[in-house]
């Protein structure tokens, strides 16, 4: 394999006595497009809480791009190159789409003069102008003013991928990103994903979608009860066994199937 | 202008200032109840470093140009160190910590003899009406200003989601400490314009009463602008003067009723508010509502 821009190094995490997360090691590739899949539950989400410092971990080490993360605080590691969507739409309900999106390049604007820079007064500033493009990039480039809480849901969702982008992270980590997106959308997610990482932006993305997956994906990360239980390209993942077992094993569902049917 | 309007206007821009001040902390999330604390800080302390050593109780003499912006730092001061015992709390907790603050400004300067104790001071010089407009413009302006910058975006982001502001960059701590200190500022320029237009100072007219009222006005005009507490200062300054004129208009027996009872309408008033407008009156929403009409309408008048 090449480099490795994300090291997770016997990552163990506990929420009162369960084990989540159960020493799982991995490498994401510089560059790739990798997926991280598994079965309800199976720990995913973590993952990337664990990664982003929303919970401390109880073990482990996570190295990003040369630098180990596992214990700078949150607000510092999407400075230090990783920034996510949330699986449950967490966008600033009062604020409006491009206002969301600037939230994303919060982290590059760093310094007292940035900080006081009235973004809002001066319609064409720079950070204004590279939001609204970017949402023109993804197809949203209709809804710049208006507050999120009052879009649709399938909007909302995906400027979450916006707003994590322009961060310009070293490692973009989306949850669920085509989760209640029509057959269209997903298209268009699949094309802007394709196109973030052309730039160099490397991606880990957890999606129930195997099509999704297939067609996007390089490389496989599967989880189960916070294990770790496979590891490689996508044509190999569901004619793996222990796969198939943890699939049959929760809703009698390979995992393309599954997909089909979410 | 006549008095009775000019002595209306002095009310609205002070509580304006005051709406402000306390806007800063709730935009990003936080309750002040405290105004009345902030309002004594300004107040006495512009009265103080204004009055003459020579006369009772006695002070440092300085000028109004340095008395206010003086006071303004003291509050400022004060504001961010209790703000980190403050920011430790939360919600309701939140208004309870900051209340018990005001409280204890007061209890102190009632029993400072070089501030006159119970019986207030003077603050000699005077600032007149222009003045107080001029100033209370400013202040809306760079309220607005502050609102429309990164900084204004993170207090805003962390109102809704300190967590999610966190993943992205934001210094949630930080972005509290000079909301809360900036607002503490603001309340205390009104509290030192306070002591300098009525020229005389007294901690038992800045009570909690008033710490409720500059609260409800920011919270009823609504968080989610930078217009919010510049319409809910205007609001509820007018209107009990306005059941008073309608009384008046309406005349009779039910005139007289409805100034009488005009603190019941007002409680009605404010209640209803808040079962119609729960996220106050000015809103993001309706602000985008009002600018895509005028859009839409302007072209069509223009054809
Ligand atoms: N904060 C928490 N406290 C307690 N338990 C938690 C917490 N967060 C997650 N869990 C538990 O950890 C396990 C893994 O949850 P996680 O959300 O990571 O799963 P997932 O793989 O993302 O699932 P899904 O596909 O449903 O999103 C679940 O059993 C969940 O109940
Ligand atoms: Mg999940």
């Amino acid at each position: 394999m090449s480099d490795a821009v994300l090291t997770i190094t016997e990552l163990n995490k506990s929420f009162g006595g369960l084990q989540v997360i159960d020493d799982v090691s991995f490498d994401v590739a510089r560059g790739s497009r990798t997926a991280l899949i598994g079965p309800n539950g199976a720990g995913k989400t973590t993952v990337f809480n664990l990664l982003t410092g929303v919970y401390p971990i109880d073990d482990g080490r996570t190295v990003l791009d040369g630098v180990d993360v596992t214990n700078i605080p949150a607000k510092d590691r999407v400075i230090a190159g990783m920034s996510r969507s949330f699986q449950n739409i967490r966008l600033m309900p009062h604020l409006s789409t491009v206002e969301n999106v600037m939230l994303g390049q919060h982290a590059r604007a760093r310094g007292l003069a940035q900080q006081l820079f009235p973004l809002g007064l001066l319609r064409r500033n720079r950070w204004a102008e590279e939001a609204r493009a970017a949402l023109e990039q993804a197809g949203l480039d209709t809804y710049p003013g208006q507050v999120v809480a009052d879009l649709p849901y399938g909007i909302q969702k995906r400027i979450e991928v916006v707003r994590a982008m322009v961060a310009n992270p070293k490692i973009l980590l989306l949850d669920e990103p085509a989760a209640g997106l029509n057959s269209e959308e997903t298209e268009e997610l699949q094309l802007l994903l394709r196109q973030i990482n052309d730039r160099g932006t490397t991606l880990l993305v957890v999606e129930h979608d195997m099509h999704f997956v297939r067609t996007l994906c390089q490389q496989v990360v599967v989880l189960n009860f916070g294990k770790k239980i496979f590891e490689g390209t996508p044509d190999e993942v569901h004619r793996d066994p222990a796969v198939k077992q943890a699939y049959l094993g929760t809703d009698s569902t390979a995992p393309e199937e599954a997909g089909n049917a979410a | 202008m006549g008095g009775e309007i000019e002595g209306l206007l002095v009310i609205l821009c002070l509580n304006t200032i005051y709406a402000y001040g306390i806007f800063l902390p709730a935009a990003s999330g936080q309750l002040n109840l405290g105004a009345a604390g902030f309002i004594t800080l300004g107040a006495y302390a512009a009265a103080w470093l204004n009055m003459s050593p020579d006369s009772e109780p006695g002070g440092l003499g300085l000028p109004m140009v340095l008395s206010i912006p003086s006071a303004v730092l003291f509050a400022a001061a004060v504001g961010f160190v209790i703000s980190v015992p403050i920011l430790r709390t939360r919600g309701v907790y939140m208004v309870l910590a900051t209340f018990a603050f005001a409280e204890v400004v007061s209890g102190l300067v009632i029993n400072l003899e070089f501030v006159g104790a119970a019986a207030g001071m003077p603050a000699e010089d005077h600032v007149d009406f222009t003045g107080l407009l001029i100033i209370t413009i400013c202040v809306v302006a760079f309220c607005y200003y502050l609102m429309s910058t990164r900084f204004g975006l993170a207090m805003r982001s962390v109102h809704d989601d300190e967590s999610v502001a966190t993943l992205f960059g934001v210094n949630v701590r930080a972005t509290r400490v000079a909301a809360f200190t900036i607002g503490a500022a603001i309340v205390g320029l009104g509290g030192a314009l306070y002591g300098h237009h009525f020229n005389y100072v007294e901690a038992q007219g800045f009570n909690v009463l008033l710490s409720i009222f500059i609260l409800l006005y920011v919270l009823l005009g609504g968080t989610q602008t930078a217009w919010g507490p510049l319409v809910g200062a205007a609001f509820f300054t007018f209107i009990p003067e306005t059941i008073r004129w309608l009384g008046r208009w309406v005349g009779g027996e039910f005139g007289k009723e409805l100034i009488e009872y005009r603190l019941v309408a007002f409680g009605i008033i404010i209640v209803m508010m808040m079962v119609l407008r729960p996220e106050g009156v000015v809103t993001r929403t309706l602000l985008e509502r009002v600018f895509t009409l005028r859009r839409r309408a302007a072209p069509a008048a223009a054809e």
